[in-house]
């Protein structure tokens, strides 16, 4: 008789999400169900939906959900934990909703250190309103706001923001990775994983980067964006724990 | 037990939340308001509540967004422009269809303004202010007695409907002081919220606040929906006070301070034998159109009073529909206009709407 080695997670439910293919937001969100799935908080957690390709998790993850206006999930997350801080509140975002619009509420939150998750999901450009730039977007990549290509001198530099994060002395988690090879699957949800068993452990404030591939977009195969994901963002967005702290496995 | 004391507009409407329960403060410091916040942050504490001071104003409101999602009493405050700023948060609440409590102790806008006191933000408190088709319950409230009786209402009549009620106070209201009666504390008295989102349990399906409906269908089955919330608002919850109004030829239409500086006028022209009164709003939304087109029917002028350059009087013109003439007089910038000025534009008034009815005997006041 065979054992089941594999199987969906109990708190991802069984529907089909609406993600482009070749998108990586499904293989996160099955990320972040394991985690919830294996430490068993699923009774106790909040998530906040982002504004995005992603704002729909709610009708992915089988936690209760708030669906945040753009940018402010952290802000969101504060209020939630300060009144519940015995369940387990998280933010899924992404990089032109935390980066952009919402850079004063993810470094305040992280400066005060508040127990809560950050899964950042940077793929380096808008997808839901269709291919503009990010402040993620790489120097020479193409959007449809920067057709000839990101220019340092119009448009500055990208952020690097487990990097910007880490000058801060609050977050107690930070962690950049890719989910572009099975190798960097199982990698991610690890960070994934210590950063809830992080907040579950009162050590406060954790963050996830997880570098993604947004072909539609990027104008690519699903298999070329995985490449040039690595060709072109690892070296820029190197993937790291830039903090763990101690006691976390 | 009911105690009386003297305590300053901000302060009392600071304690008043607390006893209605509010346990959960999030603000960022702005003048004239400013006492509000630091009396939060020096009490909330002492009764196991939460103070924040936000990194901002966007942030404060979506801290009151998240911890009212979690079913608690939660308030916020500002003056102008930075409720301007919460105006998203405040769309998302609404939205979300959630109770929180917003105070506004307005100064002069637009831009930067000044400090000084004004009414100029009615327009942004009773329109909307943020995106989209939602209303607030709007209280005005004339005195630091009301700013601590309408804060008590604010919170239960936020859980009641599930809808954002903004206080709209001014500089003078925030900063003066006077003896009130403080209500008895009552944390207990919040109801049950089966749909806040605290964790769904073991057994419990996960619930979900949003505020996104992708299908026009949908969407247009909410805004019907909370139509028929702020019908229903308008049906029970319209708050007015009438004073000296009972065979007024003209009346005074004023909220807040001006309301007072109206009182004061009218008391004055009275003196004079002439028959003058006040209609004074207490809720801004749901407005007090019915009293306004009550008594215009019976033949009376009007008179708008306002520290703005003219808002709520489109109200007032709304209501009376050119039954009559509705004069305006206000003054902006943080002046405050002197009671005797008033009574002077109500005896000009009366003293129109005496000779326009020599002119035309038998036509009365009808338009």
């Amino acid at each position: 008789m065979g054992t089941k080695v594999f199987s969906r997670p109990d708190c991802l439910r069984d529907v089909a999400t609406h993600y482009c293919p070749g998108c990586h937001h499904g293989i996160i969100h099955r990320l972040v169900a394991e985690a919830i799935d294996e430490l068993e908080l699923a009774p106790r957690t909040i998530g906040v939906a982002p504004v995005g390709c992603s704002v729909f998790i709610y009708d992915y993850i089988d936690t209760d959900f708030i669906q945040a206006s753009h940018g402010r999930a952290p802000a969101v997350a504060t209020g939630v934990k300060r009144a519940l801080p015995d369940r387990i509140v998280f933010t899924y975002q992404g990089d032109g909703d935390l980066a952009a619009i919402g850079t004063s509420e993810i470094i305040h939150t992280a400066a005060r250190g508040e127990n809560v998750t950050v899964i950042f999901v940077n793929n380096a450009i808008y997808g839901m309103t269709g291919g503009q730039s990010a402040p993620t977007t790489l120097l020479g990549q193409s959007t449809t706001t920067a057709p000839k290509g990101r220019d340092a001198g119009a448009d500055g530099a990208p952020i690097q923001v487990c990097e910007m994060l880490n000058t801060l002395q609050r977050p107690a988690f930070i962690s950049r990775v890719s989910v572009h090879t099975p190798a960097q699957v199982v990698r991610a949800k690890k960070a994934i994983r210590r950063a809830f068993q992080c907040q579950q452990e009162g050590k406060g404030f954790s963050f996830v980067e997880v570098l993604s591939a947004c072909p539609t977009n990027w104008g690519m195969t699903p298999l070329d964006a995985n490449k040039w994901l690595e060709q072109q963002m690892l070296p820029y967005y190197p993937i790291k724990d830039f903090r763990i702290p101690e006691g976390v496995q | 037990m009911a105690e009386k004391v003297l305590m300053k507009g901000n302060e009392a409407l600071a304690e008043a939340a607390i006893r209605a329960g509010c346990r959960f403060f999030f603000g960022y410091p702005i003048t004239p308001q400013n006492e509000l916040l630091e009396y939060m942050a020096r009490h909330l504490p002492e009764v196991g509540g939460t103070f924040l001071q936000s990194e901002s104003e966007i942030g404060a409101i979506n801290m009151v967004f998240g911890a009212a999602c979690a079913g608690v009493r939660v308030m916020t405050s500002s003056s102008g422009p930075g409720i301007s700023l919460k105006q998203e948060g405040v769309s998302y609440i609404a939205g979300s269809e959630l109770p929180a409590v917003i105070v506004n102790i307005m100064r002069t806008g637009p831009g930067l303004g000044g400090i000084a006191p004004t009414q100029s933000d009615y327009f942004q408190a009773t329109k909307g202010g943020g995106h989209g088709d939602y209303r607030l319950m709007v209280l005005a409230p004339a005195s630091v007695q009301e700013m601590v009786d309408l804060t008590a209402l604010a919170f239960e009549k936020a859980d009641e409907y599930r809808n954002p009620v903004l206080i709209l106070g001014d500089g003078v209201l925030g900063q003066m002081m006077e003896p009130v009666v403080l209500p008895e504390p009552s944390p207990e008295k919040t109801v049950e919220k089966p749909w806040a989102t605290t964790g769904k349990g073991d057994n419990e399906k996960a619930k979900l606040i949003t505020s996104l409906y992708i299908k026009p269908e949908e969407a247009e089955c909410f805004c019907d929906h909370l139509r028929a919330k702020y019908s229903a608002m308008e049906e029970r919850e319209t708050r007015f006070e009438c004073y000296r109004t009972d065979d007024a030829e003209i009346i005074a239409v004023a909220y807040g301070t001006a309301a007072r500086l109206c009182m004061a006028a009218v008391d004055m022209v009275r003196e004079k034998g002439i028959r003058v009164g006040l209609i004074r709003p207490i809720t801004l939304f749901p407005f007090p159109s019915a009293p306004l087109r009550e008594a215009a029917e019976g033949g009376a002028w009007f008179l708008t009073v306002e520290l703005s350059t003219g808002q709520m009087v489109e109200d007032v013109r709304l209501a009376v529909g050119g039954r009559q003439p509705v004069d305006f007089y206000g003054r902006s910038g943080g002046m405050v206009p002197d009671p005797r000025v008033i009574a002077a534009r109500l005896e000009e008034l009366a003293e129109k709407k005496a000779n326009a009815e020599t002119a035309q005997p038998n036509e009365g006041g009808a338009a």
